[in-house]
């Protein structure tokens, strides 16, 4: 959908389709015939530029036709570049500019708590946004309000919008900061299936806070000429580039 | 004006559960009261504008109505991406109160200073922006914005604001209050300008001039055929508004340029321009033309 829409971002699909893959088929609490069913557990895509590979799984979920991901970005299409929730079961808010995710979640988790709900609240940052100022506000307002209902996975591919985390804004030690933060902190290999499913099926990780599940990716996953690339940020693949990462990821290369 | 909205939001909340509020860490000697008789639905943020707004809004998609709290330009110009992203584009119901707008604090420094927050909010879509004129509008502004579902700004003043309206007027979001009648002049004022606009009316009316006055406590939705009537019928306009452009002077002469007839119109406002001395409220707003006598200058100029 990306190459056939001219889009960008296909790099950020690779690094957190394992992550939403294992969450849609292990984690989520969710009925695609009731989208605003109350105990639904949320997932907000914090980082909204993954909206193609959350577009993706929905379809692939039952939330709605398949057909639908052809017309992604297209005119009149409502599925945007980024996670947008207008008509799109679902989608649970719509992202795109940075450091917006937590606070949601932060809102969604204390409504929960306060209500005796027995929904959780997932939402899915990048690593560059770990930049935004906001995002920290968040990260200090969930242990305090013991939001042990809320979990936070950052997508830790260290690339970001213009350079590596390392060369732009260093996040490292990014665990650590979480930890000082009072958050009860999981590392993973964000790719590995069963470290994904052991985690977020035995949540929180620490009783009594939330959870930050930091998931060391790869920016373009299982794309040999994708992998560890800035470049996939922002030009779609070639017809050519395509076929060849389809081969790749469907094991026919 | 803060004294009547928390009078009325603890009313309204005594019979609305879904009332919450949440302030950026001000309201000290003013919400205490709610915290205690409401603490389920009371949440200090702390000084995290971005956050309290994030948060509210992700309240409000969970089934409340969800006022967030602040002073000057905190609760708007700090997160204004939270509020156009979160709360706008979600159609989110959630309350935007900011207590001090315009230059109610006068002495503390133009960082403190809420002049461009009505021009900004108004162009935000699906934004109710709302600035009471006195009082008792805003013991009415704060029960109907609690009715409509969406977002909506509430710009006050600070306390000890005069009583203009002797009796409620009848009050809804997007209608001009007529305060006075009159055929020769127009004065249309938005917040706390109302009590001196009334009493440069009076003046005018002791001179021989019958000027008509609408208070405008709804920016967005304007209420374009009251001012258009107005202007039609007396052809001649001031907007008076502690706010500098962009604000009610803007959004009347969008109006206005609409007219088959071409219309006398003054705006008088605050001038773009940073304030580097400070002074009361009445002292800076004298100085920028905002007084009964500097009103009565301009119509009679016209």
């Amino acid at each position: 959908m990306v190459h056939r829409a001219r889009a960008s971002h296909v790099g950020t699909c690779l690094s957190v389709a394992d992550i939403l893959g294992v969450l849609y088929s292990d984690v989520l609490r969710f009925d695609p015939a009731q989208p605003a069913w109350p105990d639904r557990d949320r997932f907000v895509l914090s980082k909204g530029h993954g909206g193609a590979a959350l577009y993706a799984v929905l379809a692939e979920r039952g939330f709605f036709p398949r057909r639908w991901l052809d017309d992604y970005c297209a005119n009149e299409s409502r599925l945007a570049g980024h996670a947008t929730h207008h008509d799109v079961p679902g989608v649970e808010v719509s992202t795109g500019s940075l450091g917006h995710g937590l606070p949601l979640a932060c809102g969604m988790a204390l409504a929960g708590k306060r209500d005796g709900a027995s929904y959780r609240t997932f939402a899915l940052l990048s690593d560059g946004e770990c930049d935004e100022g906001s995002t920290w506000e968040a990260a200090l307002f969930a242990p305090h309000h013991g939001l042990d209902n809320l979990v936070a996975i950052v997508d830790y591919n260290k690339i970001q919008s213009f350079g590596s985390v390392a060369d732009v804004l260093e996040l490292a030690p990014l665990a650590d900061k979480w930890r000082a933060f009072r958050w009860g902190v999981q590392e993973l290999d964000g790719h590995d299936h069963a470290a994904l499913r052991r985690t977020l099926t035995a949540l929180p990780v620490e009783p009594g806070r939330p959870t930050m599940i930091i998931a060391h990716t790869i920016k373009g996953k299982g794309v040999s000429f994708m992998e560890g690339d800035l470049a996939w940020h922002y030009v779609p693949p070639s017809d050519e580039q395509l076929a060849a990462a389809l081969a790749e990821l469907t094991g026919d290369a | 004006m803060r004294n009547a909205f928390v009078s009325a939001l603890l009313e309204l909340a005594a019979s609305e559960p879904r009332i919450f509020l949440v302030t950026g860490d001000l309201g000290y000697n003013v919400l205490e009261v709610f915290a205690e008789r409401f603490p389920e639905r009371f949440l200090n943020a702390g000084v995290a504008e971005q956050n309290m707004t994030g948060v509210a809004t992700g309240l409000a998609l969970s089934g409340r109505i969800v006022f967030t709290y602040s002073i000057a330009n905190f609760p708007t110009l700090r997160c204004l991406e939270q509020i156009r992203n979160d709360v706008c584009i979600h159609n989110a119901n959630v309350k935007i109160v900011a207590v001090g707008g315009g230059l109610a604090y006068g002495p503390l420094g133009p960082t403190h200073h809420g002049t461009e927050d009505l021009a900004i909010l108004r162009t935000l879509p699906n934004m109710t922006v709302v600035a009471p004129g006195d009082p008792v509008e805003t013991d009415l502004a704060t029960r109907a914005i609690v009715q409509h579902a969406g977002p909506c700004y509430l710009r006050l003043g600070k306390a000890g604001e005069p009583v203009v309206h002797e009796r409620p007027p009848a009050f809804e979001l997007g209608r001009a209050i007529e305060v006075r009648s009159g055929a020769d002049v127009t004065l249309i004022s938005t917040g706390g300008t109302l009590a001196m606009t009334v009493a440069a009316a009076d003046t005018l009316a002791s001179r021989g001039v019958a000027a008509r006055v609408l208070s405008m406590p709804t920016l967005a939705p304007l209420d374009a055929d009251a001012i258009a009537r107005a202007a039609t019928e007396t052809g001649r306009v001031v907007t008076v508004e502690e706010h500098g452009i962009g604000g009610l002077g803007s959004a009347v002469a969008e109006v206005l340029v609409g007219l088959e007839h071409p219309i006398v119109f003054r705006p008088l406002r605050l001038a773009r321009r940073v304030l580097k001395t400070v002074g009361t409220q009445d002292h800076l707003r004298a100085k920028q033309g905002l007084s009964p006598d500097g009103i009565v200058q301009v119509v009679e100029a016209l």
